[in-house]
């Protein structure tokens, strides 16, 4: 199993060194114009460029990254934790459920990154506006998959607490919330690459830091290269921030994958 | 002898979605005395599965009355163990920790009980298991673990659903032995649901006999074999004539010819 795991490793890395190859090949031969696309040694060198500035230089990577990271994070922690504690409180009742359900619906159809001008007129060009749209965009996931979560639970389960005498909070605690547990995992999965989506987003429509206002600051200079650098940046962070998140949930819901039929990817 | 459980006219219905109602059960009355086993055999769809969650509280009934102890059963209690017909374990407790969740529920001191459970887990063969989880057991040794959950708070009376009854013909036949060995050591009062004539005699003093579609009681067989019992019991002619005759209540094998 770990063998295997690790030829794909092998593999897929070659690739990566054949396609690059490829590019750089096919850059130099037909002699693509630098403002079109950039050769991965160009990039290589931008990249470099980059990570050698001091951490509050404005043309290096480091202070940009510390903007996009905090608010993609603060903006996670905000937007799920609202999404999951509503979520949990509409699932206690299929009631409350039913009212809120069209207003989800909605919500959810509504493309929650057409708000963002909006959003920086009320918020302003700072970090709020950002913290704010990655909120939205993390908060469904969160609430849709805890409802979902809180539904799946095995009757049986119920039934078993209920020949204890147990109570509704003891049920809860108990059984209920560690049964949504993968559901919760799955929704945090997903939150987590969209707060770097929302956080990119917000700053391209206004703001003084961030590595979307590098992006278009280098794209306004005509400097591809660092363009390119700047996604493989955000490439580290938006995987860096995928692997957290599979990491701890492997050790917190470590049974899912093993008791059912979890989609492992 | 005297009556531990008590059921008097016990009838249940159901309201379909096409707001019909269904009799699942009607006037079931039978008497279950201290520390005896007894089994409700029945073909599928018969309501056993009902009446035995009517008397451990889990279902409302229509009419008649429940009693345990004397006392009119009204919901869940305390004094009642239920095996179901799976396991029912949660994945994230340990074997240990998902037989002390009755404890933790109820509020009773884990240090002491722990202690019982680690002992009746013993007994029941799963010694070095306490800290695996459910997902590295087997279906036997899980419903071994279902077993001691609800042996562990010492309620008087222990209703099984069809413990076994996805479980293998071989660990089926050891666990129903092993069933009557922690009966004889805790002397509880056992009522035990099965669809096998041949478990129900080999476990029990006296058979319920249920007919289906209303659940009706057809009949309550005397089981007067010697114990302790061992599985070639099945083999003798005494064996034979008790099942023969629990057949005939059920109605089975009259409309058909038999089978070669």
């Amino acid at each position: 199993m770990s063998k295997l795991f690790q030829k794909e490793w092998v593999c897929s890395v070659c690739l990566l060194a054949v396609l690059l190859v490829i590019w750089e090949v096919t850059v130099k031969y037909f002699e693509v114009p630098f403002f079109l696309l950039p050769a991965p040694s160009g990039v290589l060198t931008s990249l470099r460029d980059g990570l050698s500035e001091s951490l509050t230089s404005r043309v290096g990577f480091y202070l940009h990254t510390y903007y996009t990271v905090s608010e993609a994070l603060l903006g996670f922690l905000i937007g799920s934790g609202l999404g999951l504690i509503l979520g949990t409180l509409i699932a206690q009742s299929p009631f409350v459920g039913r009212v809120f359900l069209p207003y989800i619906v909605a919500f959810q159809s509504l493309p929650k990154v057409a708000l963002a001008p909006l959003l920086i007129v009320w918020f302003g060009v700072g970090m709020t506006s950002k913290v704010v749209i990655v909120a939205m965009l993390t908060f469904f996931p969160l609430l849709v998959n805890s409802i979902a979560g809180f539904e799946s639970v095995d009757r049986d389960l119920l039934e078993m607490m209920r020949s204890f005498k147990a109570t509704r909070w003891q049920i809860f605690c108990k059984v209920r919330f560690p049964s949504a547990l993968p559901f919760i995992f799955a929704g945090l999965s997903m939150a987590i690459v969209y707060s770097l989506i929302g956080a990119i987003v917000g700053e391209f429509i206004g703001g003084r830091h961030g590595l979307g206002i590098l992006i278009l600051q280098m794209n306004f200079n005509m400097d591809m290269q660092g363009v390119f650098s700047v996604f493989v940046v955000l490439s580290v962070i938006g995987i860096a921030f995928y692997l957290a998140m599979r990491l701890i949930e492997r050790r917190v819901v470590f049974w899912a994958s093993r008791s059912r039929d979890v989609i492992e990817l | 002898m005297t009556s531990f459980i008590e059921l008097r006219n016990v009838t249940k219905s159901y309201r379909t979605l096409q707001e019909e109602d269904l009799l699942a059960l009607q006037d079931v009355s039978f008497e279950v005395g201290k520390s005896e086993f007894v089994s409700v055999v029945g073909a599928s769809g018969c309501g056993k599965t009902t009446l035995l969650k009517i008397i451990a509280g889990l279902i409302p009934y229509s009419s008649g009355e429940v009693l345990i102890g004397g006392s009119s059963v009204k919901g869940p209690r305390k004094d009642i163990g239920f095996v179901f017909q799976q396991p029912v374990l949660l994945p994230w407790r340990t074997v240990l920790e998902n037989t002390l969740l009755p404890i933790e529920v109820m509020g009773l001191p884990r240090e002491e009980y722990g202690r019982r459970a680690q002992d009746i887990l013993d007994r029941v063969g799963l010694s070095g298991f306490s800290n695996k989880y459910p997902f590295e057991l087997s279906g036997g040794m899980q419903q071994r673990v279902a077993i001691t959950r609800a042996l562990v708070y010492d309620p008087d009376v222990l209703l099984l659903d069809e413990p076994f009854g996805a479980l293998d013909a071989m660990t089926r036949e050891s666990l129903n032995l092993e069933l009557l060995r922690i009966w004889s050591d805790h002397r509880k009062t056992v009522l035990f649901v099965t669809h096998s004539i041949s478990e129900a005699i080999f476990l029990s003093d006296r058979v319920v006999a249920l007919t289906p579609r209303p659940g009706r009681l057809a009949d309550v067989v005397e089981v007067d074999l010697p114990r302790p019992r061992r599985l070639d019991v099945m083999q003798t002619e005494a064996f034979g004539m008790l099942a023969k005759r629990i057949r005939s209540l059920l109605g089975i094998g009259e409309e058909v010819g038999g089978i070669e």
